[in-house]
């Protein structure tokens, strides 16, 4: 008889107990080989694949452990020094800036909601032409995708300085960048999401003599709205962290005097600017959270 | 109204009934224009600060269809050689960063979790110091770096590994928490040690959830890692920032599109991994 088992083939009818045992070993044996042999391959290949990227990245263990005090320096040079009987002035003149700050902070904000928003709607728009059981043609289908894969890997920051170079520095590039990659974010979540709807309610919309623009409001927009609004705080929330960041290359929003503050070493308002970022995001995600799972109970991926 | 055309069924009375019985009333339909009213307002603003609504977009659209036209031409091929040992170096550091951030949060995810570390006040800071850690982008972290170790992937590399080690940490001690507490338990009975318990009984049921965490953030670090040279912490986002700047949009399309195919490829590549280590319980 021949049992395969895993590409181990056993040619023996075990007749008595010593001869089952005796397979079972020889079995066993095999097993254990063929784990070693696969587990070394894999132990190799990883380690192979290590050697190369730290050869290729210049990976420097010295300067890593000689450059960690300085790290460290950097870091705690960032808090701030507050003192318990003058702890008042002491804050004022850390967030010497605070008025300058809100008001960025404020802007990276509605530069994070217009861009989710308007991303979204576009995105709900363009998942309709990419999902596969809409009655979009096949062409649609393929090229709506790609084209939002293509807005979706590419970096909003890159988006970001090829605005500049149009619009000029401020946050307009920003927000486009940031509504273009959530345009492409949003489309291909949505359409997988439109690929997984239940159909029968747009073929009864159909078989009522409703149009395709009915199909769509009447039949698939019930279904998927809870997913949409979800998504949409979830992309909130990112766009919080992209916004911040926009403005290192001069695309409005926080990001200009975090960049400046911390490439010319001001490191209190590093620090300063860094702890409203980080209070700021908190809060946002809770709140955010707190809507996003009363709405629907879509868990998103980090 | 709705467009079906149902009135060749029925009669005008009947049609109106009909719709009296199913419109919504007047508090919700006005809650509803409040609703509608108010978000309005509120993106109207938030274009507004943004200077979406401003004379700029008509006067910035021509250039932006200039340098889209020339996106469109690919050029500078004899920089090629350059380029990809800037992207290679890319997708090196997303991949030393990612195993670095792999082996921090394994360590800090055992002292996130309840099921393997019981002191509620400690678990507590060492969440919120993860927490602390994945707050900020890569982009940030790489800005600091670069400032306190120089320019070079190194600082790249670091960043990547401090933001995974705080979102890996999260992601590890949810599995960990999720997993069932008696295997631990049966070893620990029968004579392991702690140790033990954490080897035999917990590793096991948690290993195809980390390794499935770890492949995705591979896939995410490779993306975030292409722009990192943007603040001088290596890799082909360098380049890319620095044509750009310059108005060289045909070598930087030839980049990008370089970008798009490694992304590709590092997505089959770990989709192809996942296979292999996990099976089909991927997510």
């Amino acid at each position: 008889m021949a049992v395969m088992n895993s590409g181990i083939t056993i040619l023996i009818q075990p007749e008595t107990r010593a001869e089952a045992l005796a397979v079972f070993d020889k079995t066993s044996q095999a097993h254990a080989q063929s784990n070693f042999r696969k587990t070394s391959l894999g132990i190799i290949a990883f380690a192979a694949a290590v050697a190369l990227a730290a050869h290729v990245s210049q990976f420097d263990l010295m300067r890593l452990i000689t450059g960690l005090p300085r790290i460290g320096d950097f870091l705690s040079g960032m808090v701030p020094r507050l003192t318990a009987d003058n702890l008042w002035a002491d804050l004022v003149y850390w967030y010497w800036g605070l008025d300058k700050w809100l008001y960025l902070l404020w802007t990276t904000l509605m530069m994070a909601l217009f861009g989710a928003v308007a991303g979204t709607t576009l995105g709900a728009i363009f998942s309709l032409f990419a999902a596969r059981n809409l009655g979009a043609p096949r062409w649609s289908v393929f090229f709506v995708k790609r084209m939002l894969e293509i807005a979706r890997t590419v970096p909003d920051l890159v988006f970001a300085l090829v605005f500049l170079f149009a619009f000029g520095l401020g946050p307009l590039a920003g927000v486009l960048a940031i509504s273009l990659h959530t345009l492409g974010a949003q489309g291909k979540l949505f359409a997988e999401v439109n690929e997984n709807v239940d159909m029968r309610p747009l073929e009864g919309v159909r078989a009522c003599g409703g149009s395709w623009l009915d199909e769509m409001t009447v039949g698939l927009l019930p279904q998927v709205l809870p997913n949409y609004i979800s998504y949409t705080f979830w992309r909130f929330e990112i766009n919080v962290r992209s916004a911040t960041i926009i403005g290192f290359v001069g695309a409005g929003g926080i990001g200009m005097e975090l960049y400046e503050a911390i490439s010319l070493s001001y490191f209190d308002d590093a620090g300063a600017i860094l702890l409203l970022v980080f209070i700021t995001v908190m809060l946002i995600d809770i709140a955010s959270e707190a809507l996003r799972t009363k709405i629907s109970n879509v868990r998103a991926v980090t | 109204m709705s467009a079906f055309d149902i009135t060749t069924a029925l009669d005008d009375s009947a049609v109106k009934r009909l719709e009296a019985a199913i419109a919504p009333d007047w508090r919700s339909r006005a809650l509803r224009w409040a609703y509608g009213l108010g978000f309005t307002a509120v993106m109207i603003y938030a274009a507004y600060v943004s200077e979406v609504l401003s004379p700029k977009i008509f006067i910035g659209l021509p250039k932006l269809g200039d340098a889209l036209w020339l996106m469109l031409q690919p050029s500078g091929f004899n920089y090629l050689p350059e380029f990809l040992w800037a992207l290679c170096e890319t997708i090196a550091m997303a991949f030393l960063g990612t195993l670095l951030g792999a082996i921090v949060a394994l360590f800090l995810a055992i002292f996130c979790a309840r099921t393997t570390f019981p002191l509620a006040a400690f678990r507590f800071g060492f969440r919120r110091f993860a927490d602390g850690m994945r707050t900020f982008d890569h982009l940030i972290w790489a800005l600091v770096f670069v400032r306190a170790i120089g320019l070079g992937p190194l600082a790249g590399i670091l960043a990547i590994a401090l933001v995974d080690a705080g979102t890996l940490a999260k992601l590890y001690s949810e599995a960990i928490d999720n997993s069932d507490p008696k295997p631990v338990e049966g070893v620990r009975a029968s004579g392991g040690s702690w140790l033990d318990g954490l080897r035999i009984g917990l590793l096991p049921q948690v290993l195809p959830n980390i390794l499935s965490s770890t492949l995705y953030m591979w896939e995410s670090n490779t993306r975030s890692a292409t722009i990192l040279g943007i603040v001088g912490a290596g890799g082909i986002g360098y380049q890319l920032a620095d044509r750009l700047r310059v108005y060289e949009f045909g070598q930087a399309s030839l980049m990008i599109i370089m970008i798009i195919a490694a992304v590709y490829l590092i997505d089959m590549l770990s989709g192809w991994l996942r296979r292999m280590l996990i099976g089909r319980t991927s997510r």
